[in-house]
């Protein structure tokens, strides 16, 4: 695994604090795709996406090319690994949760040995 | 594979899974070494829920949880966000004991969320399947069932100081 500077995890992690910002990289996931288009998909002005494309293109998630008068948008190579990384952060929430479930339910089961063992007698 | 799990003894910890089904949808699945009236029990009955539902990992504890699990009942579970408070609530929309729950998560301001967990046993083990279906691919994010934000934003601490 990459080892990036913390630094850039901190930029990478600010960007993607923002439901629209992860909602982009998700798009762009997809497929490329111009910043009016994205604004048309998240409802936005194209001023408010710029600022967005911005933050994610400053954190390496993205990056633009403009063509003619089209800027495009493209996953940039980090994209795809924090989508990963999103899934396994995910992942271990659920993963805890379920650890916690696993020690109340091994408190049930031992309560029901016992309750049980109590009406035998 | 499945042989060599057999022979192994028991009291290891399940493997949680954690799939993204569609841009809508997230899959969660883990086996509880339970028979599954048991697993329910921790599932809808609040003052055992509220111990597992936010991980003592996290430095999180619910300041209430309430659950009305039947039929058109509804939950409430308050966090102590920042200075203040954040709430999560819905509605139960299925109540089938032992087998399965459906609930809503209503707070969101782009349309509900629907749980489903299904209790599965075979031999003794539970197998569980928590089914989210977002309104929207952008909800998917911020959404009720897993994703408690600041303990997420705790755990990028984590992982970034690692």
């Amino acid at each position: 695994m990459v080892q990036y500077p913390q630094s850039h995890f901190d930029t990478s992690f600010g960007a993607l604090s923002d439901p629209t910002r992860r909602g982009v990289l998700e798009q762009l996931g997809r497929a490329d795709a111009s910043i009016s288009a994205l604004a048309e998909r998240f409802q936005m002005t194209l001023t408010g996406m710029k600022k967005h494309v911005g933050v994610l293109e400053q954190a390496g998630l993205v990056t633009t090319e403009k063509v003619g008068r089209v800027r495009t948008c493209r996953l940039g190579a980090r994209g795809l690994e924090e989508e990963a990384e999103w899934i396994e952060k995910y992942r271990q929430l659920w993963s805890a949760r379920f650890d916690e479930l696993d020690n109340v339910v091994d408190e049930l089961k031992r309560k029901e040995r016992v309750d049980g063992r109590k009406k035998k007698k | 594979m499945d042989e060599r799990r057999k022979s192994e003894a028991t009291p290891t910890k399940n493997r949680t899974t954690l799939e993204r089904k569609s841009d809508r949808e997230v899959v969660v699945t883990r086996t509880v070494n339970a028979p599954a009236r048991l697993v329910f029990e921790a599932w809808t009955k609040a003052e055992l829920f509220r111990r597992w539902w936010v991980p003592k990992s996290y430095g999180q504890t619910l300041l209430s949880c309430e659950m009305d699990v039947r039929v058109g009942g509804q939950y409430r579970l308050v966090f102590p966000f920042e200075n203040s408070t954040m709430e999560f609530f819905g509605t139960y929309v299925e109540v089938t004991p032992h087998s399965r729950l459906v609930w809503t998560n209503d707070e969101g301001d782009a349309g509900k969320t629907i749980t489903t967990v299904t209790f599965e046993e075979k031999g003794g083990k539970t197998l569980l399947v928590v089914h989210d279906v977002y309104p929207s691919a952008e909800a998917v994010d911020t959404g009720s069932t897993g994703a408690l934000p600041e303990a997420l934003d705790q755990l990028d601490e984590l992982l970034a100081s690692l």
